[in-house]
């Protein structure tokens, strides 16, 4: 099988793996970086969302031999401890209910944060849309992304 | 003060001092009395940490764990049910450390998901349990000073005397150990609460928003290969034959099975159609060294499929019930008076039919099992509702002592009733006991929407009769698939209103899958009868809150003790509703809904606001109203409420899972529309405070959201819904360019 090195939250990895591995599964069963989740594997619930080079992208429809070179942050590496700005916004509301789409969110609002830190409410929801969660946690979904606006703005 | 009397024998307070990870600890057992039969679980001396799984342990450090007994399907009873316990127990919340407790049915009961229950039915023991606690080391510390206990008080973890000293929990943990169980506590008075009635973040909330692994496919043991199954394409085929060969050559593929033998020795037993439908078909499971690898070779291998029974599309299935539905072959559940001659008597009445599709559960994280089995050990992790369930199955199936079980709860990626289901579970443990190495069972997202148990398509037909301005009959017929609505239902409202009633039910048994989905029947019925009390007041010509007010009205000081709901609290919320909503006070352009209900155990009235946008009428706001008693913890509960009410609002507006000989037509959420950001409304909610003890909150806010939307959009656009989803009838989203009058 074809070697990739890959950049992940800033440390060179090496997989072995076939050519049309989504990096979803790279990430989850390679790497053990479980943080990335697997929703519906054809890039409808944003579930798996990454940045790749700080762009917010779906893992789980990205083959691992078009990753290239760029840096790949996951929810591991957005920051060591839980302080990135949308992070702690999702602790102040209480966001998560299941908790399980929330890393998704979490990586879709800070990708959209850092391109539009003073974003309007429809502009939130617009930039939300693509990311489901089953248990409609998305009034503080939205709150969150309004408080960590605050903080980064 | 209330003094609790406590039947826990002696033996179900158990405590060791001889720990692995040392420290001294001592644990409380108090569930044990509520199975007064069950022995103690092992010679105490012989535990070590690890395998001691009480509610409380305390360290010499005066360190607080506890352990929540019941599965976390996203409810928050992981957070609510310590708390009642750190309550009475009187430590400061936020110096507690909770964790999941392991499937225990010694020492636990009901440790279950399901029903909206567990906050209900944990009230009182899980306070007497930190209450007994809390006396022990009170007792403890008194006889160390030579004091009366009723000397001592205490607050957040600290024990003081009249003196002025003090003895920190952990001081006294030793000799609490070997004091004798208190026979009765006192627990205190609502009014003295500190953490009961607080806000508590979900305890799981740095490991969720730092991506810890937490859920069940995040489970990993070194050497776990993984699974893939591949399952019958449409209900009511069975596998023939398969090739393999293409499967077995392909990068990480291990090996190709078949399973289906234990399977059919489970649904011998008929637990529901879930289980038949397992026993029905062998399947071929494709082993991997990785997720990826087991998905891509069960893509590759090539089944021949038989019909071994009719492949049922959505139309033949709506003439099945509807046939029901118009035929005379009922069971009766609830018979009041005499509904025909209230008919013959009539000076108006009123019949509709109201009509549901199947759902899918869909819940994030796809269904998935860890197991590995050899001769001493059934090791089963996972996310699943009902572990005490599947253990037992589990045990069955293979021929094994349930004993050999150890079943770990991860915290589940959603739950809505899907978990309740073991098939999941059985499928892992089939395959492990073939295979016996350590291995994951994964669904792809195609297979857990096309091998659900869905919420069963329903269709409710109700006629009410109308005499000298008032309803003196209230019949609703239920046409289902695969079982009908459950015992107390026809108790609920308007059960006891209404002089003539009668429930009646039949049932369509098709070879689809269907059970439990998030407040199960009522989620739909709420919707037909709540649509139809707002026809009825429109012919009858009478103010519609007025009169759900006057037949709640008539049902107190009712002496039917089959009567689930109260009528004072179903008035109160819709009081507030009214009043907290602006119902009636709106400007031009804002058109409302009313609905409301009663199911497991609390009462909810709701107020949808739509307007519209761009030509399409909009569901802008939802203000829901709540009495589930005593609100454990406010931030929790407001997340259910807000969550209840898009949930349905969405469900009602999108879901629709339809069949085509058999094959369910969405597999994905390409084709298969839940709620997003862009459509949700705000949800204004609003918690009635009382003393009452509490209730559920995981499901009652779900069932009247579709209706108050229905009865909205009745406003908005002069149409009325009948058939679920809205979405599907784009042409009574029409607005009509005269505005509606009345």
């Amino acid at each position: 099988m074809p070697k990739y090195d890959i950049k992940v939250n800033g440390i060179s990895k090496s997989v072995d793996v076939a050519e049309d591995t989504p990096l979803l599964w790279v990430l989850r069963d390679h790497l053990d970086l479980v943080g990335t989740k697997y929703g519906c594997g054809i890039a409808q619930c944003g579930a798996c969302t990454v940045h790749i080079g700080g762009t917010a992208v779906r893992s789980c429809s990205l083959p691992i031999a078009s990753v290239g070179v760029q840096e790949i942050t996951t929810i591991e590496g957005l920051s060591e401890d839980g302080s990135h700005p949308v992070q702690m916004a999702w602790k102040e509301v209480d966001v998560p209910q299941c908790g399980y789409c929330q890393t998704g969110q979490i990586m879709t609002a800070s990708a959209f944060l850092d391109k539009n830190p003073n974003p309007t409410s429809d502009e939130i929801k617009t930039a939300m849309h693509g990311n489901i969660c089953r248990c409609a946690s998305y009034t503080r979904i939205h709150r969150a992304v309004e408080i960590a606006a605050t903080k980064l703005g | 003060m209330s003094t609790s009397s406590i039947t826990f024998n002696r033996r179900s307070f158990i405590r060791t001092s001889s720990l692995a990870s040392g420290g001294l600890l001592i644990g409380f057992n108090l569930f044990t009395a509520c199975k007064p039969k069950v022995q103690p679980p092992v010679d105490i001396s012989q535990l070590n940490f690890n395998d001691f799984n009480a509610f409380i342990k305390i360290a010499d450090n005066g360190a607080v764990t506890i352990y929540s007994p019941n599965p976390e399907i996203g409810q928050g009873v992981k957070t609510a049910m310590p708390m009642l316990i750190a309550e009475e127990l009187d430590v400061a919340w936020d110096k507690v450390y909770v964790q999941q407790g392991i499937l225990d049915t010694e020492n636990y009961t009901r440790q279950l998901a399901g029903g909206s229950q567990s906050i209900r039915l944990g009230w009182e023991p899980l306070r007497q349990t930190g209450a007994t606690a809390r006396q022990m080391l009170v007792n403890a510390a008194a006889a160390k000073w030579g004091v009366a206990p009723s000397e001592c008080t205490t607050s957040e973890g600290v024990i003081s005397n009249a003196k002025g000293e003090t003895l920190g929990y952990g001081d006294v943990v030793k000799e609490a150990a070997i004091m004798e169980v208190p026979e009765s506590v006192t627990l205190k008075e609502p009014k003295n609460f500190k953490i009961i009635g607080t806000d508590a973040q979900n305890v799981d909330i740095d490991k969720i928003v730092t991506g810890k692994p937490l859920f069940g496919l995040d489970y990993k043991v070194d050497g776990m290969v993984y699974a893939c199954v591949l399952r019958p394409p449409a209900f009511g085929q069975i596998l023939d034959s398969y090739d393999d060969t293409k499967a077995k050559a392909m990068p990480g593929v291990i090996d190709v099975i078949r399973i289906g033998e234990k399977a059919k020795e489970l649904s011998k037993e008929g637990i529901g159609n879930w289980t038949v439908a397992m026993g029905k078909s062998d399947k071929v499971v494709v082993i991997a060294k990785t997720t990826w690898e087991a998905l891509k070779g069960k893509e590759a291998i090539s089944a021949q499929w038989v019909n071994g029974s009719v492949l049922e599309s959505t139309e033949f299935q709506d003439k099945q019930l509807i046939g029901l539905l118009d035929g005379k072959e009922f069971k009766t559940l609830r018979k009041d008076g005499d509904i025909n001659i209230a008919f013959a008597k009539a000076d108006k009445t009123l019949e509709r039919t109201y009509e549901s599709p199947f759902l899918p559960h869909n819940c994030m994280e796809p269904m998935n099992f860890f197991a590995n089995i050899t001769d001493e050990k059934i090791h089963l992790v996972g996310p699943v509702q009902t572990p005490e369930f599947a253990a037992t199955a589990v045990a069955g199936m293979l021929g094994r002592d349930v004993k050999d079980v150890h079943l770990e709860m991860t915290r589940m990626g959603g739950g809505f009733g899907r978990r309740l289901y073991g098939d999941f579970v059985y499928e892992a443990a089939e395959i492990a006991d073939l295979i016996r190495k350590p291995v994951k069972l994964v669904f792809s997202r195609e297979d857990d929407m096309t091998a659900g148990t869905y919420r069963p398509a329903i269709k409710y037909r109700i006629k009410a009769a109308i005499k000298d301005g008032h309803v003196t009959a209230y019949h609703l017929k239920e046409a289902a698939i695969g079982g009908n609505m459950y015992g107390l239902i026809p108790n609920f409202f308007p059960a006891g209103a209404i002089e003539n009633y009668q429930v009646d039910v039949a049932n369509y048994q098709s070879n689809i899958t269907t059970g439990a989905w998030r407040a199960p029947y009522t989620n739909f019925l709420a919707f037909a009868e709540q649509s139809f009390f707002d026809e009825l007041a429109e012919i009858m010509e009478v103010d519609r809150i007025q009169l759900r007010l006057d037949l709640l009205e008539k049902v107190k000081g009712s002496t039917d003790e089959r009567i689930q709901y109260s009528p004072e609290r179903m008035q109160n919320v819709i009081k507030v509703a009214v009043d907290k909503s602006g119902w009636g006070k709106k400007e031009d352009g804002v058109f409302q809904g009313f609905a409301a209900y009663y199911c497991h155990n609390s009462h909810v009235a709701e107020v949808a606001d739509v307007e519209i946008e761009n030509g399409v009428p909009v569901v802008k706001k939802v203000t829901c109203v709540v009495d589930c008693g005593i609100v454990v913890n406010p931030l929790g509960a407001k997340n259910q409420i807000e969550g209840g009410v898009i949930d349905g609002v969405g469900h009602a507006m999108y879901g629709d899972l339809t069949f085509m000989e058999g094959k369910p037509q969405s597999q994905n959420y390409d084709k298969y529309r839940l709620i997003r950001m862009g459509e949700i409304p705000v949800v204004e909610s609003h918690l009635i405070q009382n003393e009452i003890a509490p209730t559920g909150l995981g499901e009652p806010t779900l069932p009247p959201a579709g209706a108050a939307v229905a009865n909205a959009l009745k406003a908005a656009t002069g149409n009325r819904f009948t058939q679920q989803p809205f979405s599907k009838f784009p042409e009574l989203m029409q607005v009509p360019t005269k505005p509606i009058i009345g």
